[in-house]
């Protein structure tokens, strides 16, 4: 089925965007972390998405679904930190909404289910400094978005994303009450959370390779946070009719880097 | 039987644990997992599931205790990918107090999984001075 090889071509893709991106990241999230945790989110998540990429090379099949499980269990079996089955364990259960395919109504079922098994495993709340204060308005806005506002998945994802931004900035003036962060108190005030970071980096590439995958984006403005993965700027360099797009997205890049900084 | 499964962010750490509540209990009843697969501090299910099997394979029933936060998480984790809800539970104690408690409690002839839960939860009420 076509429609399914490209759903399989594009979940691929994300991953290797998502990986990408955690490798560049992996410093400053392990900075993040040495601040109010243990250190090591940098390299766990880095070394989860590397093991991710691996599998999916290793695994012949167009089943959007059978992907998504495959992530998350490389996610659970190499990340070894709370991220392994906070993230791994939330994807598993999540992907079975995938199993019909990728449409509107799968991915906000995705979406759900990734929240209510989030905050079943990790029991933490929103507000208590965690990965749960960018997954819960994103969820939300995603489900909106496409429910009530009728948006298209793309446009939807772009509200989510602005919306986990939003939820990170929330985490910095926050005292953490869950995670190696709480053993701090009131010391893990004004530091923004590592899982949260890192669930919005992730969001951002998977808006990306969506829009380069779903196409046409003349309609929707681009969120001034959103990056595309240095692996992607370098094809479009190669592109002389995108080269102005490779410019724009390096530029985007740069501001970014300045504000996550 | 009730068996035993002590869960740490180190390797060394469980393997300790095991030795300690071993000598007070006077029996072979604790399997200790810890430490990721390539030997890093952390936890990871896929070798909790293999204390869980071993521990029931000899067992009935199983407590497992754990140390800090995502050993509770990989544990449960652990607990639902080798489908045995009904045979292992996870004890709220402080890791090492608990899993002395529940070895002892489990040499009892007529231990069950609630006796040595509640022993190992009973230590969170240990007083030290």
């Amino acid at each position: 089925m076509a429609d399914e090889h490209a759903q399989a071509t594009a979940v691929r893709t994300a991953a290797h965007a998502i990986a990408d991106r955690l490798a560049a990241e992996k410093d400053h999230l392990t900075d993040l972390d040495s601040a109010i945790g243990d250190a090591d989110h940098g390299a766990n998540m880095d070394r989860g998405f590397t093991a991710v990429c691996d599998r999916l090379a290793d695994l012949e099949s167009d089943d959007p679904a059978e992907l998504v499980k495959t992530v998350g269990v490389a996610l659970i079996s190499e990340v070894g930190g709370a991220s392994g089955p906070l993230y791994g364990g939330s994807i598993m259960k999540a992907s079975q909404e995938l199993e019909g395919g990728v449409t509107a109504e799968t991915t906000v079922a995705f979406a759900e289910t990734y929240l209510e098994t989030l905050q079943a495993r990790g029991k933490a709340n929103l507000g208590d400094k965690t990965m749960v204060d960018a997954v819960t308005p994103a969820v939300h806005t995603y489900k909106k978005s496409v429910e009530t506002d009728e948006l298209s998945p793309l446009e939807a994802l772009a509200k989510a994303v602005d919306a986990a931004n939003r939820g990170l900035e929330f985490t910095t003036p926050l005292r953490a009450k869950k995670g190696r962060a709480s053993y701090l108190g009131w010391r893990s005030v004004g530091h923004q959370d590592p899982g949260a970071t890192s669930t919005l980096y992730i969001l951002e590439e998977l808006l990306a390779v969506a829009q380069d995958e779903l196409g046409e984006m003349g309609d929707i403005e681009r969120d001034a946070t959103a990056d595309v993965d240095p692996s992607d700027v370098q094809v479009r360099e190669e592109s002389e009719t995108e080269a102005k797009d490779a410019v724009d997205t390096a530029a985007t890049e740069d501001t970014d880097t300045e504000v996550q900084d | 039987m009730v068996g035993i499964v002590v869960v740490s962010h180190s390797e060394e750490v469980a393997r300790g644990i095991k030795v300690i509540a071993e000598e007070m209990s006077g029996a072979d009843t604790v399997h200790a997992v810890g430490g990721t697969a390539d030997g890093r501090i952390g936890t990871t299910p896929d070798t909790i599931v293999d204390a869980l099997e071993a521990a029931l394979s000899d067992n009935d029933a199983v407590v497992v205790t754990v140390d800090l936060g995502s050993a509770v998480m990989n544990a449960e984790l652990a607990i639902e990918m080798a489908g045995v809800e009904s045979a292992a539970v996870i004890a709220d104690a402080p890791v090492l107090e608990g899993t002395v408690n529940a070895a002892v409690t489990a040499t009892a002839p007529d231990a069950t999984q609630e006796s040595v839960l509640a022993a190992a939860t009973d230590a969170r009420d240990l007083s030290k001075l």
